[in-house]
């Protein structure tokens, strides 16, 4: 099997939070033991509410932010190794990101073709004209025409600037793509026409996708595999299909039951979780979904679980592991 | 008699670029309890038509209808005067984004005690066991302590049930709830969605949903209008437009859901709705309609029992010419 | 979705037309717009149209009042100061220095004013702390005060007058600057920009100046006027231009010893100046509204 283009072992990420100069500083535990890899042509889910890491886990792997602790490697690049200039532009020119606002996006006062010309201005030598050509060639790719060029972003749609922005991503040609929401903000009907745009790409350009969502019925269509995080820590991780018909941990199962779906005959029996989504500064103790589980006993809330493996996917639940579900 | 009557409404905005119809010629009739959701995509005018309706809008905008009647009341002609006494009170509307629909620099209590004191009368404080009553009601813990708690200390779920407990203080007949739970994460959502439907049930209120999730109306709304660039194109019930779309947007809009997919790639709908500048002639809609013929590109449609369209689906005998 | 080609022009004047389309809502703005194109051509040619030189003396009608009063002549239109020379030309050859002065300061307070403060936002930590904690400091001196001090250091002239009320302008700049980079370093395409590999340098000048301009520019509007009014006072007390040089301020330091025998010689340089500023700064609240990113469709 050949190597995975991403690899992710343990990564942590902590923010201090100063507290004035009478507290002592806390942890904000954004990240808390991701583990995963991804292969080329492939696309990993990765599924949360609020808090549960996953903009964390964006900004690790375009290298805005580094771990605090774990392995992570790009291409086979120790993404420890990128504060060297040489070493972070080829990590640039191999993970791109497209961003969820399509509206915030894209620089209301550059042009289109300013804004997609950009990381070669940045990281290549390319004439003016050579920079043009590979611009518009990307613009035709994505299915944009050649007079957007010199237009500015407020003339289009949410649907074309999320074109644009994936145009940005793509003229590096990188080998990973990580897309932030790429299509919450946008229409339904759009939001089809982009996802199917996304996977043409991927067939088309061989590309792995870190696909990052809170829809369910989006990421069950596009992804290959899934990890499913809850305040910063996996609760479970899978292939998609797996997961999908027969999801182990419990808040898995409470986020698929809770997403609204129009096949109106189904009877479906909704889990309620009651209670808010805790803050990641001061999470509960032990399993930090204990508080709204409804499998939870005492145990649940001394220790923490770990990821085991459960026939073909993983999950960390106290209850899973003493066999009580 | 029904509770809410609107005919014909149609809004106007004055921009820069000349005048945009924003909402074209659409009907609501809605009953006591019933509960209805308002569907379309961007630039359907969904909101602005509610927001028409409570006189919302801002100096740009011109509205006319035939009539806006609410509880037998005549919203159209009414004065800004008169309307105060009724928003708020009799009709509320809840707004998508709960963090920026509270004002921050009051408490949660201040802001209730207001809406009550505003619409009975007397001190404000007088209204704080009421609130805190309120704040039960909708499932907020705590509630004593969480009267003095400022907007940008709540969590997005918590600021839109404030929300939605200031605006059934009033015990209104009307709410109206536009895009309530988009901003928010899937399980609050899935809270927010019943808790209005159990006030709803217990109150006896009429519930407005405006939404694009077309799965959000599948499991709240017992009727559904969908809106398509401002008009209105098809008013069914769930169970009927869901089984059985007649109007092509509406069957495009549904297929085009990841659940509805046959293989890898989606059923996209091509093209994008109309702006104001590229108002096609004839049917909106024909543009991207796959059944659209010469006469939907020529003609504009007429309301055929509640459907715009030239030939609603399912119905041979109105198909005329060929494909 | 817009099929037909554009061209780059067009979508200038279309941005133009919108903008204008919010402008001219303000009927005071487009008014004060109208007044204001009327001083700076009356400053561009002052040569042409002022009926004399505005050092030229007539010794003979010295304080003679304006031609419709008893007493006046219709070739001196706003009379004569002390020593014969002839207001109106004065007035008009004053508006160069006045807007001469506007622009000076404005141009220095705002360039030196968003740089410090685009560096103070972006780069934070204790670069940010300094910069502002001088900024402060410039600011709790009033600011007519800190100018006659620096200009008694650097001495008097309109030169060094500008100068000195640039710097107690700048820190509402960089205020300003800082205010909206700390807004605009949270911005999507900002962390865009950063992933594609993005400088310093670039990501202050490309992603995030662009996008502070608006209130940028109203203040710039504002701080014209008041460099106007800041000059003429500091003219007024003698320490800035230097007679005869005819700004707005010296004219009525010169005159002052006439107000009650021959008021028009202050009075009118003090419409002047009333007028001008008044334009500027109904000019400065229609720009206000129209660059208010509430009413735009961005």
């Amino acid at each position: 099997m050949s190597e995975p283009i991403i690899k992710a072992r343990n990564l942590h990420k902590y923010y201090e939070i100063k507290d004035g100069l009478l507290h002592a500083p806390q942890d904000l535990k954004a990240l808390s033991g991701v583990s995963f890899d991804l292969f080329e042509g492939q696309t990993l889910a990765v599924v949360g509410e609020s808090g549960c890491g996953k903009s964390t886990l964006a900004r690790l792997l375009t290298s805005i932010e580094s771990p605090t602790s774990g392995y992570l490697s790009v291409d086979g690049i120790d993404m420890a190794d990128s504060q060297d200039k040489l070493m972070s532009k080829k990590l640039r020119q191999t993970v791109q990101m497209v961003f969820q606002d399509p509206f915030g996006s894209l620089n209301p006062r550059q042009k289109v073709g300013d804004i997609i010309q950009e990381p070669l201005l940045i990281n290549t030598e390319l004439s003016a004209t050579e920079r043009r050509e590979k611009a518009l060639d990307i613009m035709r790719l994505v299915g944009l025409k050649e007079e957007h060029f010199h237009r500015y972003p407020h003339m289009f749609s949410g649907g074309q600037r999320q074109r644009i922005a994936i145009a940005r991503a793509l003229i590096l040609k990188p080998k990973v793509v990580v897309l932030d929401e790429p299509v919450s903000a946008l229409d339904v009907s759009i939001q089809a026409q982009v996802i199917n745009l996304l996977i043409e790409l991927q067939k088309e350009l061989g590309l792995a996708y870190v696909f990052i969502s809170h829809d369910l019925s989006v990421v069950r269509h596009i992804a290959d595999d899934i990890l499913v995080m809850y305040l910063g820590k996996p609760v479970e991780q899978g292939p998609s299909k797996v997961i999908f018909k027969t999801p182990k941990h419990p808040y898995t199962q409470a986020l698929l039951s809770a997403t609204p779906s129009t096949n109106v005959d189904k009877n479906k029996k909704r889990i309620k979780l009651t209670g808010e989504l805790p803050s990641p500064i001061e999470p509960p103790s032990g399993c930090t979904f204990n508080p709204r589980c409804q499998h939870a006993q005492k145990s649940c809330k001394t220790s923490e679980p770990v990821m085991e493996t459960y026939g073909k996917s993983q999950a960390a639940c106290l209850a899973l592991d003493e066999g009580r579900i | 008699m029904a509770l809410l009557e609107i005919k014909n409404l149609t809004v106007d905005f004055a921009t820069a670029t000349g005048s945009l119809r924003a909402v074209d010629g659409i009907n609501l009739t809605i009953d006591e309890g019933e509960i209805v959701a308002v569907v379309g995509e961007s630039g359907s005018g969904k909101s602005v038509g509610m927001l028409a309706m409570m006189g919302l809008l801002p100096w740009t905008s011109t509205v006319t209808a035939d009539h806006m009647i609410f509880d037998g009341q005549d919203l159209l002609n009414m004065s800004d005067k008169e309307r105060r006494k009724i928003i708020g009170k009799d009709i509320s509307m809840i707004f998508q984004e709960p963090m920026t629909s509270l004002n921050p620099c009051f408490t949660v209590g201040y802001q209730i005690t207001e809406v009550l004191a505003q619409h009975f009368g007397g001190k404000r404080r007088s209204y704080n066991n009421k609130a805190i009553e309120l704040l039960n009601q909708v499932g907020i813990p705590a509630a004593q302590s969480r009267l003095n708690s400022y907007p940008h200390q709540l969590s997005g779920g918590m600021c839109q049930r404030v929300m939605i407990a200031m605006m059934i203080a009033c015990q209104p007949k009307l709410l109206i709830a536009d895009e309530p739970t988009t901003a928010l994460d899937v399980t609050i959502q899935a809270q927010i969605l019943e808790l209005l439907i159990e006030l709803q049930k217990s109150q006896g209120m009429a519930l407005v949903l405006i939404t694009h999730d077309m799965a959000v109306v599948a499991e709240t709304a017992e009727r559904v209008v969908v809106l398509y660039a401002g008009q209105q194109v098809e008013q069914r019930t769930v169970k009927q437009l869901f089984k059985e779309p007649k109007h092509p947007y509406s069957e495009a809009l549904l297929n085009a859901l990841p659940e509805r997919a046959n293989d890898k790639l989606l059923n996209a709908i091509p093209g994008v709705v109309p702006g104001q500048m590229d108002r096609p002639q004839g049917c909106l809609f024909s543009p991207r309609c796959e059944y659209a013929t010469s006469i939907c590109k020529e003609k504009s449609p007429n309301l055929n029992d509640g459907i715009l369209c030239h030939f609603p689906l399912g119905e041979e005998s109105l198909k005329v010419e060929s494909q | 979705m817009n099929t037909e080609t554009t061209p780059a022009t067009s979508i200038r004047s279309q941005q133009w037309k919108e903008f204008w389309f919010y402008f001219s809502v303000s009927k005071t703005a487009v008014a004060g717009l109208i007044f204001l194109i009327l001083v700076i051509l009356m400053a561009i040619f002052a040569d042409v149209i002022s009926p004399h030189g505005p050092a030229e003396q007539f010794r003979e009608y010295a304080k003679l009042p304006p031609s419709w009063m008893e007493g006046g002549q219709a070739q001196f239109f706003l009379g004569t100061d002390y020593a014969g020379r002839d207001m109106w030309s004065r007035i008009i050859h004053g508006s160069r220095m006045s807007l001469l002065a506007g622009c000076v300061v404005v141009v220095l307070s705002l360039s030196i004013g968003v740089l410090l403060g685009l560096i103070a936002g972006y780069r934070g930590g204790w670069i940010e702390t300094f910069i502002m904690r001088v900024m402060d400091t410039i600011m709790a001196v009033p600011g007519l005060l800190l100018a006659l001090v620096l200009v008694a250091v650097l001495g008097p002239g309109l030169l060094n007058a500008m100068i000195a009320i640039a710097i107690t302008y700048t820190p509402s700049f960089v205020r300003l600057t800082r205010a909206s980079t700390l807004t605009e370093l949270n911005r999507d395409y900002v962390t865009a920009s950063r992933v594609a590999g993005a400088s310093p340098t670039r990501l202050m000048f490309v992603s995030i100046l662009p996008n502070c301009m608006a209130p940028i520019i109203v203040q710039g509007t504002l701080s014209f006027s008041t460099a106007i009014l800041d000059t003429a006072a500091l003219g007024f007390l003698g320490m800035g231009a230097q007679a005869p040089i005819p700004e707005w301020g010296t004219l009525i330091a010169e005159n002052r010893d006439l107000i009650l025998n021959a008021p028009w010689t202050v009075t009118f340089p003090g419409v002047a100046i009333l007028l001008a500023v008044l334009a500027i700064n109904l000019v400065g609240d229609g720009l206000r509204d129209a660059l208010d990113p509430k009413l735009k469709r961005s």
